[in-house]
């Protein structure tokens, strides 16, 4: 009786935060729709660009009112409200109505502060996706160590390191390639500290991860000052990849530019990506790396070593963040920059957790948090009236929201964080 | 006597060997980046001199730039040549309190990584008090660095409401936070308020005479009152933690949540008020800073004090005297390294690798166990904080 009671009232608070949910989105949307709308609107014409390179179709610049492409933009996220209102009262899900009207907020918000202005929309899509590239790569690694149990914060050492030595790699051979291959090799390193520490000395694991960044941002810079900086030319120089345009699909219009005109690294996420959400559900390292991180003991039991799959995993887990690094020199703008990272390990750990701990959830979370920053340069750019630190503020304020229980529950792996030992607590 | 004087040995064995081997890491690093001693590899008596000299002017440096450098006396003036300890003690009173904060936070479980932001909000307040008002001395000062405590609060408090209503993880919550002060911060020194007449750049004004902390040792030095502030908040904690009930109430649920909830202590209540106290303690360094030794508030005013405190309060393993000790430690170190980094060119950055490894082999004492072949001891349980459903 208890227990049917129990299982009652949890339900109802993932209700209650799903209600949250659909009510917050529906009064931004009528609050979009009055404020930009009707209340405070655009004077002028915005124009949205969409040709990036030579499309087959070059899509022709639209320019709408702003006021009307508010209005037209927040009825759609409206309309989307009204949607998931009845798709809640259904039960069904409620994460595509949504996500449709927070489209239609941010284009109605777009439209809106760019009135008079030329939005480059197809290039604003793309940067977004540069910018999501070493987020998507961290939370990746994330995901791999947490799901196999081991809190991994460390995600910003392992940027940061092989950054460093990635730039450090292709400047000595004057190869890029050398320096994406060594890479992973940087991260796994921090990761092999990270597992022998947190699985080996059972340290824990959040104190850990915080004292590796440290490390690392220590040592990098220390080597950035006495190294990179005094023998620049020789040390410093990273070649980077250029472009890789494919055939056909690169042509096609909007799509094209996004996708398929990027540099080797972006396409080595798309396969990464594809690869570790495929080998996570469907292969058997991928279930005994779920069950060791929600249930070792049971894990145990069936004949799995728990600590050495988990310090596998974690090994993973590096090389896979060490490629993210690479993206910073010899995926982007070559040379390594002190600091550089500058602080994407840590929104690549929240877009894990916004993300809930699933793949796709994290590359879009991680897709989401681009766009905001890239929004925000380009808004800069164009010169509009809100503070650039405040449009800069808006990943991790969406950070909080969701970890507060907006989007849903959120829950870790159940053993994320405990180290294992047989006959141990759990 | 000899039981006792074994007692203390035991006790500082491994925290011993845990700087023992930062050290001797970080001095590997020093030499086998110098130039001058690669220079010399083909002979390797001439290496291994050169190397230990490296090092030994490194550290030499480290130590004139803390504690005691004779070159600084002159005019028979003694006390000068301990200018450096002076530098000390002022780096370290922020990072006293930032620690403390962090340290608190521990106690009660909750690992405060928000001091960054909480700082920056301490030094907002403080700075807007106290240059944007005239008020008579003494009276100046406290307005200021209430002003700043409460803000800093505020900022702290928000992480423990959102905590306890809807179980968020405080490490998520507070490395957020940081960021949106971070960027707080900067439009804030942006706004007309806080422009300083005739400058473009961002600086707020400095803050009235009535609003600075009364320097101690003269002004040729920059030691200043903010150091008793520091102590008395240290003292603060330790009486908050030891003899009030709320103190503990904080330690029950830091120790285990489930149990304390069970005899009747609200746990909300105590995460919501441990975040508002230590974002208290947190913005009293921001406070000091602005009113103790920097005056104007910059964009870099922060900055590393709320994150070196998390490795202070680390290493003093969160009690209030080990964290005093703890700060003093790392004041040292960052003092001393910006004189090693001027006088022998191996840059300060060095500091944060030691600072890292001393905190990483005291978390790690079965890892030191392991190098040094040590029989395992009984010794106080080491420090965890809690995985994300924690």
């Amino acid at each position: 009786m208890s227990q049917v009671l129990k299982v009652s009232k949890v339900r109802s608070n993932i209700e209650k935060r799903r209600l949250a949910g659909v009510s917050v989105t529906a009064s931004l949307s009528v609050l979009s729709l009055f404020f930009f709308g009707f209340l405070n609107p655009g004077k002028d014409k915005t124009t949205f660009g969409f040709v990036l390179n030579n499309e087959w179709v070059l899509i022709k610049e639209w320019v709408v009112s702003s006021q009307t492409g508010s209005r037209i933009f927040s009825l759609v996220a409206v309309a989307a409200s009204v949607a998931a209102a009845l798709a809640f009262r259904k039960g069904a899900r409620i994460v595509l109505p949504t996500g449709i009207a927070t489209f239609g907020i941010f284009m109605a918000f777009i439209t809106w502060v760019a009135s008079g202005k030329f939005i480059p929309f197809t290039g604003l899509l793309q940067g977004s996706l540069l910018l999501a590239v070493p987020l998507i790569f961290g939370s990746m690694s994330g995901l791999i160590c947490e799901r196999s149990g081991v809190i991994n914060i460390a995600i910003e050492g392992q940027l940061l390191a092989s950054a460093f030595v990635s730039g450090v790699v292709a400047s000595l051979t004057h190869q890029s390639a050398w320096g994406l291959l060594a890479a992973p090799f940087a991260g796994a390193s921090i990761s092999l500290l990270l597992a022998t520490f947190a699985i080996k000395f059972s340290v824990d694991q959040v104190i850990l991860g915080f004292v590796i960044n440290v490390f690392v941002i220590g040592f990098t810079s220390f080597l950035y000052k006495k190294l990179l900086v005094p023998y620049q030319a020789s040390w410093n120089t990273a070649p980077t990849f250029s472009q890789l345009e494919i055939p056909l699909l690169s042509k096609i219009p909007i799509i094209g530019p996004i996708f398929f005109t990027q540099s080797v690294v972006v396409y080595l996420m798309f396969i990464i990506v594809g690869v570790i959400t495929f080998a996570l559900f469907k292969t058997k390292w991928g279930l005994r790396t779920r069950a060791i991180g929600e249930h070792p003991t049971a894990a145990d039991t069936v004949g799995i070593d728990v600590n050495k799959l988990r310090f596998r995993n974690v090994v993973i887990a590096g090389l896979v963040a060490g490629i993210g690094g690479a993206y910073y020199t010899v995926g982007s703008v070559g040379a390594f920059g002190n600091e550089m990272t500058a602080g994407a390990g840590f929104i690549a750990l929240a877009a894990l957790i916004f993300g809930k701990w699933s793949p796709m959830g994290a590359v879009f979370a991680a897709l989401l948090f681009g766009f905001a920053d890239n929004l925000q340069s380009t808004l800069t750019i164009i010169g509009v009236a809100i503070p650039s630190e405040f449009m800069l503020m808006v990943p991790y304020i969406a950070t909080i929201i969701a970890v507060t229980g907006l989007v849903g529950r959120v829950r870790a792996p159940a053993a994320d964080g405990i180290p294992y030992s047989r006959g141990g607590a759990n | 006597m000899r039981n006792a004087l074994s007692k203390f040995g035991q006790a500082i064995k491994l925290p011993g060997l845990s700087f023992f081997m930062a050290f001797t890491i970080t001095g590997l690093i020093i030499a086998v980046s110098d130039a001058k001693v690669l220079a010399k590899f083909s002979s390797p008596l001439d290496f291994i001199t050169s190397a230990l000299a490296s090092v030994g002017n490194a550290y030499l440096a480290l130590f004139q730039g803390s504690v005691f450098d004779v070159n600084l006396i002159k005019d028979g003036s003694f006390i000068q040549g301990f200018y450096p300890l002076s530098e000390t003690i002022v780096t370290a009173t922020p990072l006293i309190l930032t620690g403390l904060s962090v340290a608190l936070a521990f106690k009660s479980g909750l690992f405060n990584i928000g001091a960054q932001g909480q700082f920056i909000f301490g030094a907002i307040g403080a700075s807007y008090v106290g240059f944007n008002f005239d008020l008579p001395i003494g009276i100046h000062i406290l307005a200021a660095a209430l002003t700043g405590a409460i803000f800093a609060a505020i900022w702290g408090g928000i992480v423990g409401i959102l905590k306890a209503r809807t179980g968020a993880h405080e490490v998520i919550l507070t490395i957020m936070m940081n960021y949106i002060a971070a960027y707080f911060i900067l439009w804030v020194l942006k706004t007309q308020t806080f422009l300083r007449p005739g400058r473009i750049d961002p600086i707020a004004p400095e803050v009235n005479e009535n609003a600075r902390l009364p320097l101690l040792a003269g002004s040729g030095f920059r030691l200043n009152f903010g150091i008793f502030i520091a102590l008395a908040a240290a003292l603060f904690v330790w009486w908050l933690l030891t003899k009030t009930t709320i103190g503990f109430k904080f330690r029950a649920v830091g120790a285990n949540a489930q149990a304390a909830k069970t005899a009747g202590i609200s746990v909300p209540f105590v995460i919501t008020s441990t975040m508002m106290i230590c974002g208290a303690l947190a913005g009293l360094g921001g406070a000091v800073q602005v009113l103790g030794s920097e005056y104007a508030l910059n964009t870099d005013i922060a900055g590393s004090f709320g994150f070196d405190a998390i490795t202070v309060a680390l290493l003093g393993r969160a009690q209030p005297l080990g964290t005093v000790f703890a700060a003093l430690l790392f004041g040292a170190l960052q003092a001393g390294g910006r004189t090693m980094q001027s006088n022998t060119g191996v840059p300060l950055d060095i500091v944060q690798v030691t600072q890292a490894l001393i905190v990483l082999f005291i978390a790690a004492p079965a890892f030191v166990r392991y190098i040094f072949k040590i029989k395992k001891m009984k010794s106080s349980a080491a420090l965890t904080s809690k995985g994300w459903n924690g």
